[in-house]
């Protein structure tokens, strides 16, 4: 051997001047990158930590279970934590049969034309429609020419309505999740289109659905907009702990309009009321959607095909 | 799915076709929500729309006036700023965040870290308008009368982080699906004449993707204009055409919130209120297309 060959490879492989600038903006750029995402998470955080801090005082499960008194400047959640049950029960059970037969169609039916890009397209633009439109269309439709009145009813349709591209869209894809082959042995059988998505598809794709459901519920849940000139009221007193004190021709309140009311329309409100009401609400949302981030977790790990 | 479509029908039991009916219904429900809601926000406005309202004065002019007794002025030009204003100053800031939080998630993460990151995106997406109203209320009122030493902190500034912070999420996820959609081939073609990830990312993924990079950023627009609740609680609330980001400013979106309470049905003002949703559903509708089709324009290249 001889002394050249083993020192031509190192000198051929030790950085140049050009590969270290190289290297340098490729590590700056990754840190600048990783800096920008994670000043995302900082607002995630802060914003929880500071609404929990201010809200410790008031905090106790009290709080929950007791009306708003003098005038909303004191009290409990009972009320609006109530009807925002209310209206999210009712509202699911509109747009979850709805939404997922929607996707069921848009899947498991339609062909490859102009007519299901159209409707592709709807929901699309439904999923846009500002909620405050989605307020007034609440008001025409439902309120006004259904003759519902503001209502439970009036205000659980218009989020429905609101939050059906929400399902079709995760409900689409869990159908499409389903292997092609699942379905064909199934018409090979002699079922019907109906028997093949009713004892096949639905069930390979059950959790998936269930996903887009509860992401209805957090969605449903938040909303202000909408169930402001539809159903949702500023204060109505109700029976504590009976859970079917509302009647669902009636107003009712709610956590994200109540919260609204008291941080802006009320004066002295006791300092950590509307903190405890923003956490309440923030809790609940992001409790309902790491429930969603969990089903899907183990779903993936305990996925068969 | 083809083979099944060439069966006949006219052997199935009732039940079948009646079920696949109530399906095919359910599947054109999108398309009649979508009608219902322009026909009955319209059918609301119509009637002050075509008789009284002065369509040049409602769209230039900065006067609004709905409340007052003997002269009455349905301007709604600085509302339409306002709304632009407010939602220009919220993608200058989400903009840059959200696609570097995209290509740092698609391009330069490993699995696990990319996991974390979309789920924490995923949350941040699910807090309500009304509690990031709270938060402009609250935190960043403080926050900005401190820092720039205003007298209220409740202005354009305040509303537009308050919107960046909820259009982030959806410039995200649609900006790592373009950057996704770009084939590996590209990647590997650039990466085997010795370019670096940020060099393949510069020069190869971003103008590949840049129609879905912009659907994004549509996207992100479009939530912005629609958004009520967060600008209604962070933006001072005062009809005015901005001369920065320190002043207070009013949305279209709002100004239906904090009104349509106090007006009368049938009412002039009443009908003004539909008018601007129509305005506003337009708006939307004519972004959210044009997003739809840059999307479906890359797809059919590809």
């Amino acid at each position: 051997m001889n002394t050249d060959m083993q020192a031509s490879p190192q000198t051929m492989f030790t950085e140049t001047e050009i590969g270290k600038q190289k290297r340098w903006i490729e590590n700056g750029m990754r840190i600048f990158f990783l800096v920008m995402t994670s000043l995302m998470i900082l607002p995630l955080l802060l914003i929880i930590g500071y609404l929990f801090y201010k809200a410790l005082p008031v905090l106790s499960f009290e709080f929950l279970f007791t009306n708003p008194k003098d005038n909303m400047r004191a009290g409990g959640l009972w009320a609006p934590f109530l009807g925002t049950i209310y209206l999210v029960v009712v509202s699911l059970l509109v747009s979850a049969p709805i939404g997922v037969f929607a996707a069921v169609y848009l899947n498991e039916y339609a062909r490859e034309n102009w007519f299901t890009r159209l409707t592709n397209l709807a929901v699309v633009n439904l999923a846009g429609v500002p909620s405050i439109v989605h307020a007034l269309f609440g008001v025409g439709a439902f309120v006004l020419f259904a003759g519902l009145g503001e209502s439970i009813l009036a205000a659980s349709l218009t989020l429905a309505i609101m939050t059906l591209p929400v399902i079709i869209a995760s409900t689409t894809e869990a159908l499409k999740a389903v292997p092609m082959s699942f379905r064909e042995a199934c018409w090979n059988l002699g079922a019907t289109r109906w028997q093949t998505i009713r004892r096949i598809v639905i069930p390979n794709s059950i959790s998936g659905i269930l996903t887009g459901v509860i992401l209805q519920v957090s969605r449903a849940a938040g909303e202000t907009a909408p169930i402001m000139f539809t159903g949702a009221v500023f204060y109505k007193a109700i029976a504590e702990g009976n859970l079917f004190a509302y009647n669902i021709t009636e107003q009712c309140m709610a956590l994200s309009l109540h919260l609204f009311t008291i941080s802006t329309q009320v004066p002295d409100v006791t300092e950590g009321v509307p903190y405890g009401t923003a956490i309440v609400l923030v809790g609940s949302v992001l409790l309902v959607n790491a429930a969603a981030i969990v089903l899907r977790v183990y779903l993936r790990t305990r996925k068969k095909w | 799915m083809n083979i099944l479509r060439k069966k006949s029908t006219a052997n199935l039991p009732f039940s079948e076709t009646a079920i696949e009916l109530f399906i095919r219904l359910c599947g054109i429900s999108s398309i009649i929500f979508v009608f219902g809601i322009f026909f009955f926000v319209f059918r609301e406005g119509a009637g002050f729309l075509f008789g009284g309202l002065d369509l040049g004065q409602f769209l230039t002019s900065v006067e609004w006036q709905p409340t007052s007794l003997n002269n009455k002025r349905y301007g709604a030009f600085a509302l339409i700023v306002g709304t632009f204003s407010v939602t220009v100053l919220a993608m200058c800031i989400a903009v840059p965040f959200g696609l570097g939080a995209a290509i740092f998630v698609s391009e330069f993460c490993s699995p696990k870290l990319r996991e974390a990151f979309k789920i924490i995106i995923e949350l941040l997406a699910a807090i309500p308008s009304v509690v990031w109203g709270f938060i402009g209320l609250t935190l960043m009122n403080q926050l900005i009368i401190t820092v720039f030493k205003a007298p209220i902190g409740l202005t354009m500034l305040n509303g537009g982080i308050m919107l960046a912070l909820m259009s982030v999420p959806i410039i995200v996820s649609i900006a790592e699906d373009a950057l996704k959609a770009v084939p590996d081939s590209y990647r590997e073609a650039a990466e085997a004449l010795g370019a670096t990830r940020w060099q393949v990312t510069y020069r190869v993924l971003l103008p590949a993707a840049k129609n879905g990079l912009l659907a994004a950023v549509l996207l992100g627009a479009a939530r912005s204009i629609g958004e009520t609740m967060a600008v209604l609680m962070a933006t001072g609330h005062s009809v005015n055409i901005p001369s920065g980001p320190l002043s207070w400013i009013r949305t279209l979106t709002a100004t239906i919130a904090a009104e349509l309470g106090e007006v009368a049905r049938g009412d002039e003002h009443y009908q003004v209120l539909f008018i601007i949703g129509i305005l506003l559903f337009t708006i939307t509708f004519v972004v959210n297309l044009i997003a739809d089709l840059v999307i479906k324009g890359i797809r059919q290249e590809q």
